[in-house]
């Protein structure tokens, strides 16, 4: 990577976060707050003792899965729109290369989600503020949470990235989506496998690892009950979205470096 | 005025007609199928697949299944219903969603172990639940005590209830009170200071109103029948010393040496029948006592708690 590439890969990320903007993503927000504020009003009415599992586990499913729709849907359109546009032309005109586009698309997008995240959390937190009164020291864990969901947010973003560097919107959105969902029954998936033998075993345990593991990255659950993810798992956890973040990413370069474009 | 203007008008006034057609036409949908309710439906009645199905996001479906299980027991509650039959899978599918949620155990026990139209009368599914609670919440002490409950107050089996105190008594940070219940148990199970020592510390454990409200009840009922008990044999000792039953209460007062007439928790005092059975005065305001009822006594509705918490 030459110093220019950085700059030129800021001003693609900067223009997809804008673009994003103007798009109205973050109208999005306003529905999670609705939802937020009606289960912290509503919950304790309708229900006996769970009002602050309530709020956390409803608040991080929603940032988590607003996210997912919004990495998805984005996602698949960032290479496909500026083709139907011709403006990808005007673009790779000028002095940038095709995979500072791709990697700056990226940065783009995961940047507008983890903007979007960050005013979730801030409704989460109130939220529980609302229900709790006061926050205690275990409430922080539910950070780690809302940082692995970003972590699911780049794997996703490079994912749908990839399939929009060679497929159509519709396709690109099918797959991104069918692989979301299994990649939540990873630990299944390694557990079929374990249950194969010879070729097979081969076959659906690379098939397992392939696919990306969100199991993983969902503690959700866990924090809800106080329970604090490990310092290694918070470590390994990073690694393996960074790692597998870059496997797609590479994927989508070495695609889009050969797509003919005319 | 504008087309426009005039277009705007006529899909506004549409809309807001359409809308108001599909609410009305619903509501008499409704009324049409009434068993069309979500109370007696399961449509994943296999706890495992619906755990599959939440996409790992099983904490919010537990919060999901927990709501709709207080739901549907309030409900079939609320019409004294004689059947509970998705309440034992409801519960199922919560725990296994989300292992680690008390509610569902602690609550889950009491809405299925009493019998209707109190509860499920399903004892066992409760044993089972709880049983299940504690495999994935050993050091969770409570759940101990809610299991040796259920033994004691649905079963009347006071040698499991007693095993099952002291194995909670073990729990770290358990309350002291369970080796109290434990040797309690084992010793006067049947006992009205048992009954009392127990909700009494279901009273005090509890953070929760309606528990709380519940526990208080069964405590105004346990000195119900503690006195009613008492009084029926102060019946029985002077029928054996005079040969005839006492006329009146302050009869039986005076010769009895019981100092004062009786009273219930409200202070209404007990009657005494020309048969010889000491009888509550109002028997609707303690919806959990078993003696001093009329003969052919029915509640004739829903408990009436008196206890303001």
């Amino acid at each position: 990577m030459n110093s220019g590439s950085v700059p030129r890969i800021g001003h693609i990320a900067r223009n997809t976060f804008r673009e994003a903007v103007r798009d109205r993503v973050l109208y999005n927000l306003i529905a999670f707050a609705l939802l937020l504020s009606g289960a912290a009003i509503f919950v304790g009415q309708i229900s006996i003792d769970i009002e602050r599992l309530v709020v956390i586990n409803l608040g991080l499913t929603a940032v988590s899965l607003f996210g997912v729709v919004i990495a998805i849907f984005i996602g698949i359109g960032l290479v496909s729109k500026e083709i139907e546009k011709r403006t990808l032309y005007t673009v790779l005109s000028r002095p940038v290369r095709r995979w500072e586009f791709i990697v700056g698309k990226f940065f783009g997008l995961a940047g507008t989600l983890v903007v979007n995240t960050f005013f979730m959390a801030i409704g989460v937190f109130g939220a529980l503020l609302y229900v709790v009164h006061k926050f205690t020291r275990p409430d922080a864990q539910i950070l780690v949470a809302l940082y692995f969901i970003v972590l699911e947010f780049l794997i996703i973003c490079a994912l749908a990235l990839l399939f929009s560097s060679f497929s159509t919107p519709l396709l690109s959105a099918v797959f991104a989506f069918s692989l979301f969902v299994i990649g939540s029954f990873a630990d299944d998936l390694r557990g079929f496998a374990g249950l194969t033998h010879g070729f097979m075993k081969w076959v659906a345990t690379g098939a397992a690892y392939l696919v990306p593991n969100f199991s993983t990255l969902n503690v959700i659950s866990a924090v809800a009950h106080q329970q604090a993810p490990g310092t290694q798992l918070i470590l390994q956890n990073t690694l393996y979205a960074l790692f597998y973040t870059a496997t797609a990413l590479s994927g989508a370069v070495l695609i889009f470096e050969r797509r003919n474009l005319k | 005025m504008t087309a426009q203007r005039r277009t705007t008008i006529t899909a506004g006034a549409c809309l807001a007609v359409s809308m108001t057609a599909c609410v009305l036409l619903l509501r008499h949908i409704d009324r049409i199928r009434p068993q069309a309710s979500i109370d007696d439906v399961l449509y994943l009645s296999s706890p495992k697949m619906v755990k599959r199905a939440s996409l790992g996001f099983d904490g919010l479906m537990a919060c999901i299944y927990w709501t709709r299980t207080v739901q549907y027991f309030g409900h079939r509650h609320y019409d004294r219903a004689r059947s509970y039959n998705e309440l034992a899978p409801l519960l199922e599918i919560t725990t296994t969603l989300d292992p680690q949620l008390f509610p569902p155990y602690q609550f889950g026990a009491s809405f299925l172990a009493p019998p209707p139209p109190n509860g499920a009368g399903q004892p066992d599914r409760a044993i089972r639940l709880m049983e299940y609670g504690i495999a994935h919440n050993p050091d969770n002490w409570q759940l101990y005590y809610n299991l040796g409950f259920v033994y004691y107050t649905e079963l009347k089996d006071y040698k499991n209830a007693a095993k099952i105190f002291e194995q909670g008594s073990k729990v770290p940070n358990a309350h002291p009170f369970m080796k109290v219940l434990a040797a309690s148990m084992a010793e006067h199970a049947g006992d009205f200071a048992t009954a009392r020592l127990l909700w009494s510390a279901t009273f005090e454990t509890s953070h929760e109103t309606n528990i709380r409200q519940n526990a208080l009840e069964h405590l105004r009922a346990i000195s119900v029948d503690e006195d009613v008990s008492n009084l029926q044999a102060a019946v029985t000792r002077f029928g054996q010393h005079t040969g005839r039953l006492p006329v009146s209460m302050e009869e039986l007062v005076t010769t009895e040496h019981l100092g004062g007439l009786p009273a219930d928790p409200d202070g209404n005092a007990y009657k005494l029948t020309p048969e010889g059975r000491v009888e509550l005065e109002m028997p609707d305001d303690f919806p959990f006592v078993t003696k001093g009822l009329p003969p052919g006594y029915k509640r004739s509705a829903l408990p009436k708690f008196h206890t303001k918490l």
